[in-house]
């Protein structure tokens, strides 16, 4: 099960022709695939997409009523080599996944796939993970859709526009034989807004029609001299057949006004914060209406020459809005000028910064030094914004607020890994650690500050496959199940028993790909009744040959410390596996929690554990946080009069997980915590068992306050 | 121009406070009460821990007549008309962001969730929120600041449901609140205890006082020290300045708590001295040098070993608390099982001296005791079988006295003293850095043993640190350093800054 369900959600999928469709941009694209009659849609799952991966899985039974197949894709690779069913067929097919990352996991298979052609729409959807809040390495996917020429649509932030950008997409992709990515930038994904939607459409020819009729084509396969001739066809007819499309279709956008020597062409994703930018300024209403003209292009490549000549040919200067780097729009735009000898100026990069998202701010300081420099007249007099405290003024306040790194959750299985990994550092000395994407990662923030390098999803191993030498230490490789299955099983794991390798690699076995929302995968233990579960990673990579494997359970710091000890030392070579099993805790609270409040509410015996910490003996010294940071271990004022250093203290978030209480043992912290089971509709056994005990020990402890009270303070101040 | 534009509306929090869930209120509060609405945020990441915004807008459909607004998908700085932070710190992270402008009403709660930053210093390395409050006075049109998470604790709603309410109370929507609480009602889900939340929220709000955590304890009625006591704090009163009574009574407490009235007397006598190079030196109306020592040298002789720990987890006054602490229900069965890992030299330092010494010099014995105590030992206190085991073991209290630790204890103090009234005659200052030295010395097992040889190495080059150009300043400075890292990098680093003098102590 998904961190989030969609439940209530997938039933709007439903509604018909008129109705209103309220939700998230990425849940209007899902309906708008089933508007389009989508026979197949697959993906991989990742910030910003999840949800539309997620809201499918939801949605199998609308899926099935609509013959539309659904595949949770083992990669993104996987995916795109999906798409290949659009190649002979009138199938359309769509995919999605978390770029750029995704892209270049995909890269082979969509060469092959823009190469081949297709014959029913194939739709990529990119969730431009760029800017705030982003993850990944700053780039842009534009530059797959020049390399492999596939057309790249970056629609208005809005719902009709974005649902809109789908059904031509298709339409766009047939007409020109071209595989289409669609870009949604992260906040686009997240919009919540309405359109109003349409039928559902169930695909005329559906995959079983293309199975029991197959037709071949030797055209389309990528060998000599098809090849060649698809270069050619790319550029002698596909390319033609999109421009005019897109042309006659008018997908990109002329708005605003049309008189005045200077306009504005601008990607259809940045359109709304340009409007608000100019609407600051006193240049456009609320609703958009400006008298500067702006040619806002909802396909960002390939570029319509015709349209960019007629928009500039009557400016002395054009701004061109175009987030991220390299400024391949800015090329473009100035050789499609140049080349015509059009001398309207092209100002880009030059007042907006050359990396980095385009903000509010940014949009609104770029877009008055153009027009300071070419419409002086219209910023003359603009309303400034309201006053804000000014930087010197906050000094302060910049040293007072403190960083929030992302961290491990309450409970958190891995969480258990690092502090014992930090503990056996200081028996066998440093070590390297090669990490993996996954929330695994967050071990190279505070406070654990593990990690060397991460090289991709499911590359953890194959990242420290260099250090396979003589040497007086071992290498530590990190992988998340996730990632194992992505593709570390090979790449990883199967690399290091080719090249026989010695060293270490942990993996996180939490039952989930966690990271990205907690959907299952394959080692999942997780009954799901569309997908085989079940699948142990152990005896996956038995499987692949290696001999020394142990599975821990992350919470028994104790044995973590010693089978990782084990492996750093044994004199045992080869491949080094630990999988190290503890369920994400986010899945399981999510799952038990309501169970076990019904469980209380129906009066069954029902024990909470969870932890504490005994202020008048915890140091107030924190080393039980410094290889912890789980957030419910936090600090309270120190109760003691004597004492300044806060002590630490467990909130009523804690789950009981008991990690705190294994690091006081195996690190040898203070005496201060506690585990307390809070019994919750007890027996008359508990009772008994409770009221002797209270009975006697109450009784002894009355004797010693009697004792102490002789020595009694009273109220002396 | 004075054209119909949208209400802005940031909320910032922290990955798992639930933004996201005030947030969907927000817009679908506003979709009940007639505004277009849209709204984004960048979850990612920062669900995990992380700071995030989630931004609405809201645009009334009166003002739009037909006509679809076009709305931004993040906050502009100084064009948010309300900003709602879930934690303090994210108040001050938006005032940063500059969501906070002349126009803003600022809804914060005032209570903390430490960072991670904050969380792992070796002593308090908590950021002080007075300049975030100054800020967001300063910044801000109207600034309504509550604990809120104070008060969703009370109501058992989410934190969301008391800012929803709050908002609703700030007055800063012309939305009414009926229609808030329909919002919630709509929801379904713990609407009881999340409109209880409101409803504090409102209040909040309105009036903007800040939440009531707990209501303010009942005076007791006056009670008088037992005789033994008395005669103790008759002494303090005649050989003790009046202004450093309060702290000493405090070191009292600890000491006879920790031993008996012949030791709260030891510590008495330990205090005179300082007390008297005090009057001599010090400015003579504050004390300060006795104030330091006489809360340090009660830290000092209450040092914690396995019979206070025993004796502290034993107690009623414990059970109380760790079942307010656990939040139990009254007469509601708490079974407890301490975390305790006594080791060769814990168990050393409550036996007689000579025993002792005995045991750590041979290694097989060592290595049998051990062996006999195994490694970390979860104990059920509310059991008998736990709670005797506590229980006994605090009453060898008599025998302290007579332990291998409490020998050795007793020396280091007096060392300590003496250094103190010895530099208190030509370097106050220092006197007081001297004193404060004990900070150092906190806690058990690894703890204890780091903090005891950073203590170690600093004062075995005393001499050396009085022959620096400011030697109070440089003392402080090394103990800082002591506290920074476990490693004692930074100590160290420090160490080798100091200025080389002949004949220094090695």
């Amino acid at each position: 099960m998904a961190e989030r369900s969609f439940a209530k959600e997938v039933e709007d999928l439903r509604i018909g022709a008129g109705e209103t469709f309220r939700g998230e941009g990425i849940l209007a694209v899902t309906k708008a695939l089933l508007q389009s009659g989508v026979s197949y849609v697959g993906g991989y799952q990742g910030a910003p997409i999840s949800h539309l991966m997620d809201v499918l899985s939801d949605a199998h039974d609308i899926l099935g009523e609509l013959n539309v197949h659904f595949e949770a894709s083992a990669s993104e690779a996987a995916a795109a080599a999906m798409l290949a069913a659009s190649v002979n067929y009138p199938l359309r097919g769509a995919v999605t996944w978390k770029s750029t990352v995704g892209t270049n996991v995909a890269s082979d298979a969509l060469s092959q796939l823009a190469s081949s052609g297709v014959k029913g729409g194939a739709l990529v959807i990119v969730g431009e993970d760029y800017g705030e809040g982003s993850s990944i390495m700053q780039e842009r996917t534009h530059a797959f859709a020049m390399k492999s020429q596939m057309w790249l649509l970056d629609p208005r932030p809005n719902l009709p526009s974005i649902v809109s950008a789908v059904e031509r997409g298709f339409e766009l992709s047939e007409a020109s034989n071209t595989p289409v990515f669609l870009e949604l930038r992260i906040r686009a994904c997240h919009v919540y807004g309405a359109f109003e939607a349409k039928e559902n459409v169930s695909p005329s020819f559906t995959l079983a029609d293309a199975m029991e009729n197959p037709t071949r084509d030797y055209g389309r396969i990528v060998l000599p001299p098809s090849n060649f001739s698809h270069e050619i066809e790319k550029i002698e007819n596909r390319w033609p057949a999109a421009i005019e499309f897109i042309k006659k279709h008018k997908l990109n956008e002329f708005l605003g006004g049309h008189k005045g020597k200077a306009g504005i062409i601008v990607q259809g994703g940045m359109y709304n914060t340009l409007i608000r930018a100019l609407e600051l300024l006193g240049l456009a209403n609320a609703f958009g209406e400006t008298d500067i003209p702006i040619y806002c292009l909802n396909v960002t490549y390939p570029l319509i020459d015709d349209e960019v000549k007629g928009f500039c040919l009557d400016k002395k200067a054009v701004l061109l809005i175009e987030e991220g780097q390299p400024e391949y729009l800015e090329q473009a735009v100035n050789s499609i000028l140049r080349g015509s000898d059009i001398q309207t100026k092209i100002i880009g990069k030059t007042v907006f910064p050359r990396a980095g998202e385009y903000t509010a701010d940014v949009m609104r300081d770029g877009v008055t030094a153009f027009l300071e420099q070419h419409a002086p007249k219209l910023v003359r007099g603009a309303p400034s914004k309201a006053p804000v405290l000014l930087a010197e003024r906050m000094a302060s306040v910049f040293e007072t607020v403190p960083q929030r790194p992302a961290g491990f959750c309450t409970g958190c299985p891995e969480r258990p890994v690092f502090s014992a990994m930090k503990q056996v550092q200081k028996d066998v000395g440093d070590f390297h650690v090669s990490c993996d994407i996954g929330c695994h990662l967050f071990s190279i923030l505070p406070p654990f500050d593990i990690g060397n390098t991460t090289m991709g999803y499911g590359l953890g191993w194959s990242g420290a496959s260099a250090f396979n030498a003589e040497a007086k230490q071992r290498t530590v490789s990190m992988m998340g199940d996730g990632g194992f299955w992505h593709n570390g099983l090979t790449s990883g794991v199967g690399n290091a028993v080719f090249n026989k390798n010695d060293n270490v690699l942990i993996i996180i076995d939490n039952g989930y790909a966690a990271a990205t929302g907690g959907q299952d995968i394959l080692s999942s233990r997780s009954a799901n009744k569309t997908k085989a579960t079940n699948n142990p990673i152990a005896r996956a990579v038995r499987g692949m040959g290696v001999e020394w494997i142990k599975e821990v359970h992350t919470y028994n710091i104790g044995e973590m410390k010693s089978v990782l000890k084990d492996a750093m030392t044994t004199k045992e070579k080869g491949p080094k596996v630990i999988v190290a099993q503890g369920e994400c805790m986010l899945n399981r609270e999510r799952r038990e929690k309501p169970v076990r409040h019904k469980a209380i509410a129906d009066g069954k015996r029902i024990i909470r554990t969870r932890f504490g910490v005994d202020p008048d003996t915890c140091t107030g010294d924190h080393a039980c946080i410094r290889i912890s940071g789980c957030p419910s271990l936090t600090l309270r004022d120190n109760p003691d009069p004597l004492k300044d250093d806060p002590v630490a203290y467990v909130n009523n978030d804690c789950v009981g997980c008991g990690v705190c209480g294994e690091n006081a043992h195996s690190a040898v912290l203070c005496p201060s915590f506690y585990q307390a089971d809070i019994i919750f509709n007890p027996s008359w056994w508990d009772k008994l068992k409770a009221n002797v005990r209270s009975g006697i020990i109450g009784a002894l402890q009355k004797m010693d306050y009697k004792i102490r009270q002789r020595v009694s303070f009273g109220d002396a101040r | 121009m004075t054209e119909a534009r949208a209400i802005k509306i940031a909320v910032t929090a922290m990955g798992g406070q639930g933004g996201g869930v005030l947030a969907s209120w927000i817009v679908k509060l506003g979709e009940r009460a007639g505004y277009i609405v849209q709204s984004t945020s960048v979850p990612g990441v920062a669900q995990r821990t992380g700071a995030t915004v989630y931004y609405v807008e809201l645009f009334a459909e009166a003002a739009a007549n037909g006509r679809m607004p076009v709305m931004a998908l993040m906050p502009a700085s100084g064009d948010v008309d309300i900003v709602i932070a879930a934690e303090f710190m994210e108040a001050g992270r938006a005032i940063l962001r500059g969501f906070v402008s002349e126009q803003t009403t600022l809804i914060a709660s005032s209570h903390r969730e430490y960072a991670i930053s904050e969380k792992i210093g070796l002593g308090d390395a908590r950021q002080g929120v007075d300049d975030v409050r100054d800020a967001a006075q300063k910044a801000a049109n109207r600034f309504i600041e509550a604990d809120m998470a104070a008060a969703a604790e009370a109501s058992g709603a989410v934190i969301s449901a008391v800012l929803f309410g709050a908002l609703a109370g700030s007055g800063a929507l012309t939305i009414s609140r009926e229609v808030f609480e329909e919002t919630i009602k709509s929801g379904g889900r713990a609407v009881e205890a999340n409109l209880r939340g409101f409803a504090i929220g409102f209040d909040l709000a309105t009036s903007n006082t800040k939440a009531t955590a707990k209501p303010a304890a009942a005076s007791v009625p006056k009670n008088q020290p037992s005789h033994a006591i008395s005669l103790l704090l008759d002494r303090m009163r005649e050989e003790l300045p009046p202004e450093t009574h309060a702290i000493v009574c405090e070191g009292l407490k600890r000491c006879v708590d920790f031993q008996d009235v012949k030791y709260g007397d030891e510590y008495l006598s330990r205090l005179a001295p300082i007390a008297e190079a005090d009057k001599q030196y010090g400015d003579g109306q504050n004390f300060r040098l006795t104030k330091l020592a006489a809360k340090h040298l009660a830290l000092f002789m209450a040092y914690e070993d396995a019979i206070r720990v025993a004796d502290l987890k034993t107690r009623r006054s414990r059970f109380d608390r760790f079942r307010e602490d656990v939040r139990a229900e009254p007469n509601q069965i708490v079974v407890v099982h301490e975390y305790l890992h006594p080791r060769v030299e814990e168990i050393c330092d409550i036996l007689p001296a000579g025993l002792a010494k005995g045991i750590l010099k041979g290694k097989t014995r060592k290595r049998v005791l051990k062996a006999i105590l195994g490694g970390g030992k979860r104990v059920p206190t509310t059991k008998l079988r736990g709670f005797l085991q506590l229980w006994f073991l605090s009453k060898l209290r008599f025998m302290r006295r007579r332990s291998f630790r409490f020998r050795i204890e007793q020396t280091r103090i007096q060392q300590w003293v003496d250094l103190i009234t010895e530099f208190a005659s030509q370097d106050y200052k220092l006197a007081c850095e001297i004193a404060a030295m004990q900070r150092l010395l906190k806690g058990y097992g690894d703890t204890h043993a780091r903090g005891l040889a950073n203590y170690n190495r600093i004062m075995a080059r005393i001499e050396e640190i009085v022959r620096q150009p400011n030697p109070a300043a440089t003392l402080s400075a090394l103990r800082d350093a002591a506290l920074k890292d476990e490693e004692g990098a930074e100590l160290v680093s420090a160490m080798d800054q100091l200025q080389p003098a002949q004949d220094a102590a090695e």
